[in-house]
């Protein structure tokens, strides 16, 4: 995250996503939910060597993409962005694991390879799912899926406060981060005095607008609870959804897709 | 010290969701009882504050290297334990869905090694504990250091026993030790310090602010805390088995029982129709891997391959012609979508 400026406006694009009407926004939240997780766990439950039966798994977040109108290049690059982590851990296996375990012509292919190709497809694939999940649903009616899934209501509304408060206090932040770069030059200024002290001042300009809000909130009517948004039904298109997914995700767990389909062509190669 | 999805195994990511989700119960479950009205939205502000924080990098002295906050000691100094430990639980969840900073199964890890850890352990149990009523500047200094120090170091080894725990990475454990601890001792030494300035700045510039945070947790806190504490360490010791670079039970027992090639052979129905399918057409029959020349380094790697890939234990070909055509299909079917898509939907003006 280079500048935070560059973050909020992400966020805020991510969010927007959700604004959209397509049959993929109008589910209900929970199907969305439940689906994706049921989908994250088939993918991770492969074992460590498995790279072609990862790869029909991306009908999932491609089917959400395409059907919700999402930019499939603006997601991608949020990947990407993730990606070096998840290379950064894996590119050892190659190193420590030297079995080969595949032959292709006079190439031999060794475990860690292949675990490490494993790894960086279920970075790929869990990522977009995430992030699509977001841009789909919207943060805040994720959270109050997650609620009437059982998810304590504090726990909510803390959430949902921190997303309210969350752009106006990066605003905050990004001015004060600005602010320092300019008034230093070079490295100077830039140690940890400074740092601790504009943290220090940006948690005071913090505290004393979230006392503000609270009044002005109290000032009209607050009791303690957001009001509840319409409650999304849970029909039948729902059901359907979650039972589609949820089908295709655990019959290609239970049989590698893309190696069927390879044997198939290559059976019929002279 | 964020985890991702991909490093983790369901058993690993789904226990360690349930400590969390546990952690999250009882937390807002004491929330509620304190009832404090002006407390939610001030952790609603402190959540954009640590997050607002993280952002800003600040420069480590002699390294040339950067780092950010994690806050997970210094909110639970303001906020207290509970308030603390779901403000930052907040803030991890929405990393994960927007910035995909820790996946949405490794959400379980990262509350627990960024939030629980810092809020519900290290402070009640050791910095309340050490700091006492009218601290002076110097214990002040020691026990801030040494609780965020405490914090970062058992963080960061609950990343590598869950990563490990896992199995997917091959990194062996000492090593993977090796790496993270040392640099969690520098990041978590300039955490405390950031924590400790921040702190003193606030008791100087407002030191009523600081008073929250230090009212006493009551009897019931205490034991729901070391509860959390036996629930964690049951999780680690009941995965510390699989916490080695040898096969994990299921497989290791598997491979005892029926020898590794003995479970290629389990497949009904589809599979065992594309068994034979593929039997009579694969091209390279003789690329198997006998067990014995497996080197001695790697001892997972046979009956995990034979588990992982009955199939095309042979040669890769079938696996990637495979992959090839499955990319084409699933990009097929997304221009599909999209085209139908693009024609049910009126033009804008």
């Amino acid at each position: 995250m280079a500048s935070v400026n560059g973050a909020l406006l992400d966020l805020k694009r991510l969010d927007q996503l959700a604004g959209e009407d397509t049959f993929v926004h109008r589910l209900d939240p929970r199907a969305k939910v439940l689906a994706t997780l049921v989908f994250i766990v088939c993918v991770v439950s492969f074992g460590r060597y498995q790279v072609s039966a990862l790869i029909p798994f991306f009908i999932f977040p491609v089917c959400l993409i395409a059907a919700g109108r999402l930019p499939a290049g603006y997601l991608a690059a949020k990947v990407a962005l993730v990606a070096p982590f998840a290379i950064a851990v894996g590119i050892c296996n190659p190193f420590f694991d030297r079995t080969v375990l595949a032959h292709l012509g006079p190439l031999e292919i060794t475990g860690g390879w292949l675990s490490f190709a494993s790894i960086v497809v279920r970075t790929a694939l869990t990522v977009t799912a995430a992030l699509t999940l977001t841009a789909v649903t919207g943060f805040a009616s994720i959270c109050r899926a997650l609620v009437r899934l059982g998810m304590p209501k504090t726990f909510a509304m803390q959430l949902l406060f921190l997303y309210r408060y969350l752009f106006v206090l990066a605003e905050e932040g990004g001015r004060a981060s600005r602010a320092r770069e300019l008034r230093s030059f070079g490295r100077k200024g830039r140690g940890m005095a400074s740092y601790a002290s504009l943290l220090g001042h940006l948690l005071l300009r913090t505290w004393q607008r979230a006392e503000r809000m609270h009044m002005a909130m109290l000032a009209r009517g607050y009791t303690g609870t957001f009001p509840a948004a319409q409650g999304g039904r849970f029909g039948a298109r729902e059901i359907l959804f979650v039972l589609f997914w949820s089908t295709l995700c655990i019959t290609m767990r239970l049989y590698n897709g893309a190696e069927l389909l390879g044997t198939l062509v290559t059976g019929y190669l002279p | 010290m964020h985890m991702a999805d991909a490093l983790l195994s369901p058993t690993v990511g789904a226990a360690m969701w349930a400590v969390s989700a546990g952690g999250v119960a009882v937390g807002s479950a004491r929330l509620c009882r304190e009832r404090d009205d002006r407390l939610a939205p001030l952790m609603g502000v402190l959540g954009g504050f640590l997050f607002a924080a993280q952002m800003i990098n600040f420069s480590i002295p002699g390294t040339g290297s950067s780092g950010h906050l994690t806050g997970g000691l210094l909110l639970a100094i303001l906020l207290g334990p509970s308030a603390a430990f779901l403000t930052v639980a907040s803030v991890l969840m929405i990393q994960a869905f927007f910035f995909a900073d820790g996946g949405l199964l490794a959400l379980g890890c990262n509350i627990f090694n960024l939030g629980m850890i810092p809020a519900l352990l290290v402070y009640p149990l050791c910095y309340r504990r050490l700091i006492g009523s009218a601290p002076g500047r110097r214990r002040e200094v020691a026990v801030t250091m040494f609780s965020a120090l405490l914090a970062m170091q058992l963080g960061a080894l609950c990343v590598v026993l869950e990563t490990a725990a896992s199995g997917i990475s091959a990194l062996p454990l000492d090593k993977f030790l090796l790496l993270m601890q040392p640099i969690h001792l520098a990041i978590g030494l300039v955490e405390g310090a950031v924590t400790l300035a921040v702190v003193s700045f606030l008791r100087k510039a407002r030191p009523e602010l600081l008073t929250r945070g230090n009212t006493p947790g009551g009897v019931s806190g205490r034991v729901v805390l070391v509860s959390l504490l036996a629930c964690a360490l049951l999780v680690a010791g009941g995965l510390s088995r699989f916490a080695s670079v040898k096969p994990d039970g299921l497989e290791w027992s598997v491979a005892k029982v029926a020898g590794a090639t003995a479970l290629s052979e389990h497949r009904t129905g589809l599979g065992a129709f594309m068994a034979n399918l593929q039997h009579t057409t694969a091209r390279y029959p003789d690329y198997q891997v006998a067990p014995a020349a497996v080197p001695p380094q790697a001892p997972a790697a046979a009956p995990a391959a034979a588990q992982a890939n009955p199939a095309g234990k042979g040669s890769a070909l079938p696996g990637i012609v495979g992959t090839v055509v499955t990319i084409m299909l699933v990009s097929g079917a997304a221009l599909l979508l999209r085209r139908s898509n693009r024609g049910a939907v009126v033009p804008e003006a």
